[in-house]
């Protein structure tokens, strides 16, 4: 509608918008008033709201301590892996489906990759090492989410219970190949470069995370695939009829999020230079809270990369403000529950407004 | 009408099992462009499976289906698609939360190719041009929407209607399936599909059309096929039949029409036999 300026000061103009044509031109307070209700029935403005809150809080209580580029810097390295984990989720969540296994899967990716540098070169492994340790690592957490995706769409188990086995399948890998103790042969390129390293002053960890979402983020909203995804979560069976290829597309979703697992994976290993075997058990709650809290529909077909990445953060920014202010930091899971809690109620509520509108 | 010699589309003897449960039993059906064939029947009659199995939804246990007098086979929508068939549902198959335009377009996008035609393997969608062909098709129905950039799902239920038949004119070469197109609507948009169904006729497409509303079928259909118990037991002419004969028909107290041994030779020239019988 946007392209539809011509003629919009017509004599025939009146008798067009009257009729309520689609063709006819809008008139200026009619686009403004389209434009808010769209902006209110959006899931990224809470969510973009609930941000500028946190933020505008604790830039009072703290001045100078919280609303700093280090404190976003440091909160966004950190914060790497979950964003890339929370990009493959959203995918998941926009066909209604859901993936448990995230952190598994990145400990999986890290255990697959470290277990191949440990047999080639070890920390002074070269570049060409690296790389070949990198896409083992990543194509293995690819082909786990392939599986899963298989067992949802073509064994019709229920995402929840798929990916639940999955994750018990992945542990469990990690735990035999490793025995339990966390591998160490990082090699000290991978270590320096994308794990500690930056570009222009900015840690590559940011960049890859960043970069990510851009891509897919776009892929998601410009392209067939994205659009499929949508259409998949939004119905299914209309998808079907329309020649979609539904089940082929699920398990090209599961093994996106199974890649993104991966990579989450190869940054983790190269961040703490470990496989770091049993801290990941609640990164799937974390990513899958992001995604929600972002106004995502666990119902499907509703929710965007924007508001994802920004759904990463606020849990992330409301740890570092609890503790630069002085608050007991444990305080986060309470608050990031409550606004769990707000977020999906506040989808209700726009799912009942849409329905009467 | 029916001197059209050859129907684009004819089903002959499909049968289809659920199960125990036979759904059709050696159905006939033809379709002739330019003609508005309605399909009536009791609730349980066949109705929907004959048409999912026309259009490829799902797969006929045996018979044959023949475009143009040839054999193909319907294995999926796609198939039916490629013959020109197209069919709205009787749930509208639309995605609520994709626009109209998406919904228009869905399974069948348009691609941007982008300099040399680098854009072409990323498959990335030309909103724009989805969205002006999208206007330009609910402009050719008479279909008052708003805003086509609006999910599907703040629509009425008469807009949504006219979606799922705006998507189908618009791809329909041959032929349109519509399942009860007009159960949910009001009078008026009631009468505006039926328009609708007379125009996309007139241009020489042959249009399907199921319904339960026998002054309705009387009013916009050319020839009216009655299924009872999973197969064809009548065929009328609409201008010479009346209500009381197609639920004779429906119910079982009239049959004209012997299914078993028909062939589509023999067929025509029982219709006319039947057809003066009938009236």
């Amino acid at each position: 509608m946007s392209t539809g300026t011509k003629g919009t000061g017509g004599t025939d103009a009146t008798s067009t918008r009257d009729s309520g044509l689609l063709t006819s031109p809008r008139s200026g307070r009619a686009e403004l008033r389209t434009l808010t209700r769209r902006t209110l029935a959006a899931g990224e403005t809470w969510v973009f709201v609930a941000l500028i809150i946190i933020v505008v809080i604790f830039t009072i209580e703290a001045p100078g301590k919280f609303l700093t580029l280090n404190n976003f810097s440091l909160t966004a390295e950190t914060t790497a892996p979950l964003l890339v984990m929370a990009i493959g989720e959203t995918f998941v969540i926009l066909t209604a489906g859901i993936d448990l296994s995230v952190g598994f899967v990145l400990v999986l990716t890290g255990v697959v990759a470290g277990e191949y540098y440990l047999h080639n070169g070890a920390t002074n492994a070269g570049v060409g090492t690296i790389w070949i340790g990198a896409i083992l690592g990543m194509a293995t957490g690819a082909a786990f989410g392939a599986l899963q995706g298989f067992a949802v769409a073509k064994l019709k188990i229920p995402p929840l219970i798929a990916t639940l086995m999955g994750l018990g399948v992945a542990e469990g890998i990690s735990y035999l190949i490793t025995g339990g103790t966390d591998l160490r042969s990082v090699p000290n390129t991978l270590f320096s470069s994308i794990g500690q390293g930056s570009l222009g002053g900015v840690s590559w960890q940011i960049i890859i995370s960043f970069l990510v979402t851009l891509v897919f983020g776009a892929i998601l909203a410009y392209t067939r695939f994205g659009r499929y995804t949508y259409a998949i979560g939004s119905n299914p069976e209309a998808a079907a009829r329309v020649g979609i290829n539904v089940d082929w597309h699920l398990v090209k979703i599961y093994a996106l999020s199974g890649l993104m697992a991966g990579l989450a994976g190869i940054m983790n290993l190269a961040y703490y230079t470990t496989t770091t075997i049993s801290g990941h058990s609640e990164d799937n709650l974390v990513v899958i809270t992001a995604v929600v809290i972002g106004g995502a529909s666990l119902f499907g077909g509703r929710g965007s990369m924007l508001g994802t990445f920004i759904g990463v953060f606020i849990p992330e920014l409301l740890a570092a403000g609890l503790v630069i202010v002085g608050v007991n930091q444990y305080w986060q899971y309470i608050l990031t529950g409550l606004v769990l809690g707000a977020a999906v109620y506040l989808d209700q509520i726009r799912r009942r407004l849409r329905e009467r509108a | 009408m029916t001197e059209a010699s050859t129907p684009y589309l004819e089903a002959s003897e499909l049968t289809k099992h659920y199960g125990s449960v036979l759904a059709l039993d050696g159905a006939n059906f033809s379709a002739y462009p330019g003609e508005v064939t309605a399909l009536i029947g009791d609730n349980g009659a066949g109705k929907s499976t004959l048409v999912k199995a026309l259009s490829g939804a799902i797969r006929a246990d045996s018979g044959q289906i023949r475009v143009n007098g040839t054999p193909v086979t319907m294995n999926s929508p796609l198939d039916a698609r490629r013959h020109g068939i197209e069919t709205v549902y009787q749930d509208l198959a639309l995605a609520p939360d994709l626009d109209a335009a998406a919904n228009l377009h869905l399974g069948r996008e348009i691609y941007r190719s982008g300099p040399l035609g680098v854009l072409k393997p990323l498959h990335v969608m030309n909103r724009g041009e989805m969205r002006r062909r999208a206007v330009a098709a609910f402009a050719d129905l008479g279909v008052q929407l708003k805003d086509v950039t609006a999910p599907v799902v703040t629509l009425s239920g008469g807009q949504r209607q006219s979606v799922a038949v705006a998507r189908a004119v618009a791809y329909a070469s041959k032929i349109i399936f519509m399942d009860e197109p007009t159960a949910a609507l009001g009078v008026v948009q009631r009468e505006r599909v039926l328009d609708n169904i007379r125009r996309v006729r007139d241009r020489g497409i042959a249009v399907v059309l199921i319904s339960h509303n026998m002054p309705e079928v009387l009013a916009v259909a050319d020839r009216v096929e009655v299924l009872r118990m999973g197969h064809r037991v009548a065929r009328f002419k609409a201008s010479e039949a009346s209500v009381e004969q197609l639920v004779g028909a429906m119910t079982g107290a009239l049959t004209t029409e012997e299914t078993t041994t028909e062939t589509s030779a023999t067929g025509q020239a029982a219709v006319n036999g039947n057809e003066q019988g009938a009236s």
